[in-house]
Parts: C-alpha cells; structure tokens; sequence
C-alpha cells in the first residue's frame, strides 16, 4: 500500500520544492513548539539560576532578611584558600570517601553481579533481594542503620562480638571509625551497581566465550580478556556515577551526624556537602556557600572532563554494524 | 553424537576446577550470605516495630525476625500520633504532580529530537546531554533564593513546578524509544491530514507507554525519597514529606524506637510494591540507559 505513494513522493522531489521548503519551515516551527518548555526551563531553572550563582558568591548575601548585601568580589573564593580550614577539611573528607567508596562499592557490585550471572535456577530471587536497598530511601536506610551501628547495643556489634571480636568498634560515636561505618552502610546497597553490570553481562555474545574455550583460555583469561573489555562501557557508566554520586552525599549523613549543620565526631564526617548545608543554611552564609558550591561543582565539572578524555583509552566499544 | 559432545564443553561452568556440584554450592552459598546480609536487618526493623512501647527494643541477642511480639498498634500509632497518614499523603501530591510534570514535559521534549528535522537539532542534543552531566549543588542555593524572592519558600511549588520543564535524563530515555518506531505512522498520518500535536498525541505517546512508565516509576522514586529540597524549601511541619518527618522524628529527643521503626517501614513500603511490581520494566530501564549512555 505505501510503496506506490513513496515512490511517488520522490519522483515528485524536484517539481515541488519550493512546497517543501514551506513544509520545512512549518515542520521547525513545530519542533521549536514543542521544545518550549526545554528553552523555559533551561533559562529559569539553568541560566538564570547559574549567573545568579556567579554573582552571589561575589557578596556577603546572608539568609536573614534584614541584612544588607554587599559586592565584594573575590573575597569569599581568598577567604576559602587562605583561611578556611573546614573547606580543606571537607574537601579532604570527600576525597577519602571518593578514593575509599568508589572501588569498594563497584568491586563488590561487580562481584555480585558474577554472582547473579551464574545460570542457576532462582536467580531472579536473589536479585529482587539484593536491589531492595538501592530502590529504598538513603535516609530510610540511614535510620535503620543508626539503629544496627549502636555501639553497646546494635546488631553489628553483637555479630562481631560473637567472630571473636573483643572489642568492637564505637563506630559513628568513634573519629576513626565513622567513615567506615558509612562504608559498611553504603555496601548494603551495592546490589544498585551489581543490577546494571548484570545487564551488561548478559548483553556479551556467548560465542566469545565459546571462542575462547576452543582457543584454551582458562577462567581468569576469560574474564581478562573478554568480560571486562566488553563490560567496560558499563565500568565507565557507574564510574561516572558513582563519582559524582560521592561528591553529592548527604541526606544518609545528615541523619548519620544527627542534623543541624554537624559534622559527626570531630567533623570526621563533615563531607562537602554538611558543610555547604551548615554554612548556607544552618549559619546563613548564602554567599559564601554559593562559593563553596561553586568550587565544588568546578571540581565535578573538571573530574567528568577527566574521565569523558580516559574514556577513549580505556572503554571498549563493540563497533556498531 | 560427536557434534554434541563438543557443545557440551564449550557450555561448561566457567570456572573449570570446580566440579559443577561444588560450582553450584558455591555461588548459592555466597549468594545466601549476601541475602542474609540484607534481610536479616529488614527482619529486625520488623521485630522492633512490632514491639509494645513497655518491652526493650534492643537485645542481646538481637531478635531477626519477629516471633514474641505482634503490636500492630506501633504501626498505627507512627500513622495517627506521629501523623505519617499526613506525611504519606504529602508526599504522595508531590510525586503526583512530579510525575505528571516530567513525564508529560519530556515526552513533548523528547518527540522533535525524535521525529522531527530542524536546524540545530544535533547540536542542541550534544547541549541535552551536557546538561545531565553538570553537577546540580551550584544551582541550589540561586534557586532558593530565586524562589524565596517569589515567596515560595514554605510551599510545595519549587518542589514540582521545575518538573514541568523535563528531564534531561527522560527526554533523553525517550527520544532513544521514539526513533525506533517506524516514521511511516507520521508519513501516513500527515497524507491524512493530521497535524504535528495529533501525530505526538494519538500516534507515538500510545506506543511510548513503556518508556512513559519507566520514567513515571523512576521519577516516583526519586521525588519519594528527596531529602534536600524538602529539608531546605519546607518550615511547616504539616508539610513534611515522608523523608523529612523521619530525619526529623530520629532527631527528636525521647523517640520511642519502635515507632521510629514502624514509620521507617511505612516510608519504604511503597517503593518497595511499586518496585516489585516494576521491577522487570525498572531494571530493564536501567540497563538501556547504562549501556548506551
């Protein structure tokens, strides 16, 4: 039925272009209606809010209504380098938690995923089971693992205790042990990662392995030499993810340091983001947490740039046919 | 015969050492202790809500699942005394109207990119995708201000209207699903008169219902479980989403555990239906976006 109409239509191409063009022209206008509220919104919600943010982390802008605000240029960005030891502090923390979380959480979730990969039957069992923890809320979770972490009285402990552990740690009451107490918390969510490497284990032709076989490769060549260069586009997505999702955290610490601005047991768990919240909103700082908020969002800009370069280098992509 | 044989091997578990029964016993094995992992502190909370105020809700040894105690009243009392029906209610309006907001906007977003040619199409797409990398924190402090200027600080506006502008991340889901649904439907359409809003109205919103869902049930999760445009945007407690109430109540003095534990439940409960329920759709969302993103 559209065959003899398609054919129409190009032999019809060149006597009735100028029509075409009016087609065209009508078919933009459309396109551009359509994308109105897109333009709206990138200049409410993106640019306005974005040149505003340049200009207040240029004041001394607070958040009580009475206060006048002042130009001061560069003031606040010199302050933070120069004088503000909690900003290397924070900056510091959330490297750490970048540097520890990162391989910890995709290592797992990779293993996990191994795991799942396996043809067994009621694996679909066991992957309902472990996604729980990624669907729910990070401060639900974090309530409930206030509750498991008490040192005298909680479940871990009680656990440890019971390895032979004879002194368990004080964990979030403990400088030293609060960030892996949020590290132990956060692994009860890596089957969020586990999920999609799974996808991207089950998208590997299975005639590479069987290639491979042939060709006598063992186990670990296997996975050296086909399951990672093929799961590397995967790798690169939850990378990309998990870094940017550990410069963000903060509604499970929030509930972790017990609110209002703190930082845990001597600040040991002030991320960049409770002291953002504490210098904005807790002590009313606006412009000054905007020059904060700037620096951050340059860090993550510049570590996205970074890994969008090593991406060439290291991802593996199947050419498309 | 031969033939099968070498099909055999070359099926074989992938790690040849282990014998398939040890293999099996294996994996099951690792798998369990992970579970465990999960559910035992699930089957905990369970077993602290449904204790009566008068009995501790820690204890040595720690109770997994509950066996003793079935005070359902906990539950009704984190609805009713800690108002969590209200809070529950609050959120629910806010997820509806997100919903509403994202899906419709980025659907009407994503439809030119998808379908129709315009100049600067491909650049604008490369700016699309630009956008969803940039980390959002600068943008906080600007837009509450912004929106603290138009006096919507204490209402629920910043918490939805944004929505109604799309989702990069959506529009970009919805635009990969588009294209794969042949043009001839517009071509034919159009020979029948149809303009470009019935064409994106009566013929492709139809066939994107699963991609519509995908976003709908990931845009529920997300605004669900928001905790820092709540936290900075609503003062009046009555207004609380469920994620606030709940930081708020463990931040209270004198809390009584097992209601802090019955209303964390409530929190998660509907997710988790919706997520059951979604799960295959959920999963597979993910996946299409991990891999070709």
């Amino acid at each position: 039925m559209s065959m003899p109409s398609q054919q129409l239509g190009d032999q019809a191409k060149p006597r009735v272009r100028p029509r075409r063009s009016v087609a065209a022209v009508k078919e933009e206008r459309a396109a551009f209606l359509f994308l109105t509220p897109w333009f709206a919104g990138l200049f409410l919600f993106l640019a306005l809010p974005l040149g505003y943010a340049v200009y207040i982390s240029m004041t001394d802008r607070r958040l009580i209504s009475g206060a006048r605000t002042h130009f001061i240029g560069l003031d606040n960005y010199v302050y933070m380098f120069t004088q503000d030891g909690f900003f290397y502090h924070a900056l510091y923390i959330t490297m750490k938690w970048l540097v520890l979380s990162t391989p910890l959480f995709l290592g797992a979730g990779l293993l996990l995923s191994l795991l799942l990969n396996q043809k067994y039957f009621g694996m679909n069992v066991f992957r309902t089971i472990l996604y729980i923890p990624a669907v729910v809320s990070g401060v639900a979770v974090a309530v409930l693992w206030l509750q498991l972490l008490n040192p005298e009285l909680g479940v871990v402990n009680y656990v440890l205790t019971r390895l032979g552990v004879e002194n368990p740690p004080y964990w979030l009451e403990d400088p030293q042990w609060a960030m892996p107490a949020v590290l132990l918390m956060g692994l009860w969510g890596v089957g969020g990662y586990a999920i999609i490497y799974l996808a991207g284990l089950q998208n590997i032709p299975p005639h590479l392995y069987e290639a491979a076989t042939i060709d006598g490769a063992g186990a670990w060549g296997k996975f050296r030499h086909i399951t990672l260069p093929m799961l590397s586009p995967t790798i690169f997505f939850l990378v990309l993810n998990a870094v940017i999702d550990a410069l963000l955290i903060f509604g499970p610490l929030f509930v972790l340091v017990g609110g209002g601005g703190s930082g845990g047991p001597e600040n040991s768990l002030l991320f960049y983001m409770l002291y953002l919240y504490r210098v904005a909103f807790t002590q009313g700082f606006m412009g000054y947490g905007t020059a904060l908020a700037m620096i951050l969002t340059i860090i993550g800009v510049i570590m996205v740039f970074i890994m969008m370069k090593a991406e060439r280098r290291f991802v593996f992509y199947e050419s498309e046919e | 015969m031969v033939q099968r044989a070498e099909e055999k091997s070359i099926d074989a578990p992938r790690f040849p050492r282990l014998p398939g029964v040890l293999h099996a016993v294996f994996v099951y094995s690792l798998l369990i202790l992970a579970s465990l992992f999960i559910l035992l502190p699930v089957g905990w909370m369970l077993t602290a809500a449904l204790k009566p105020d008068t009995v501790p809700v820690f204890t040595f040894p720690p109770e997994w699942f509950p066996t003793k105690y079935w005070h359902w009243e906990t539950f009704r009392e984190a609805l009713f005394k800690e108002k969590f029906l209200r809070y529950t209610a609050n959120s629910a309006f806010l997820v509806f109207m997100n919903v509403i907001g994202v899906v419709l906007s980025s659907s009407l977003i994503a439809f030119p990119f998808a379908r129709l040619r315009f100049r600067g199409k491909n650049a604008l797409f490369t700016f699309l995708i630009a956008t969803m990398l940039l980390p959002a924190p600068v943008l906080l402090i600007p837009q509450f201000l912004l929106f603290y200027q138009i006096g919507w600080y204490g209402t629920y506006y910043p918490l939805w209207v944004p929505s109604f502008a799309g989702n990069a991340f959506f529009i970009f889901l919805m635009r990969q699903y588009m294209r794969s649904i042949p043009i001839e439907l517009d071509e034919a359409a159009r020979v029948d008169g149809a303009g470009y809003w019935t064409i994106y109205w009566r013929i492709v919103m139809p066939l994107c219902v699963p991609v519509l869902t995908v976003a709908a049930v990931f845009q529920f999760m997300w605004t669900w479980n928001d905790f820092f445009g709540p936290l900075i945007y609503l003062d009046d407690p009555e207004k609380f989403t469920v994620a606030l109430a709940l930081a708020a109540m463990v931040q209270r003095i004198g809390t009584e555990w097992n209601e802090v534990m019955a209303a964390n439940l409530i929190v998660m409960f509907p997710v988790l239906i919706v997520y059951f329920f979604a799960q295959d759709k959920l999963i597979g969302g993910i996946a299409n976006v991990g891999l070709k993103g």
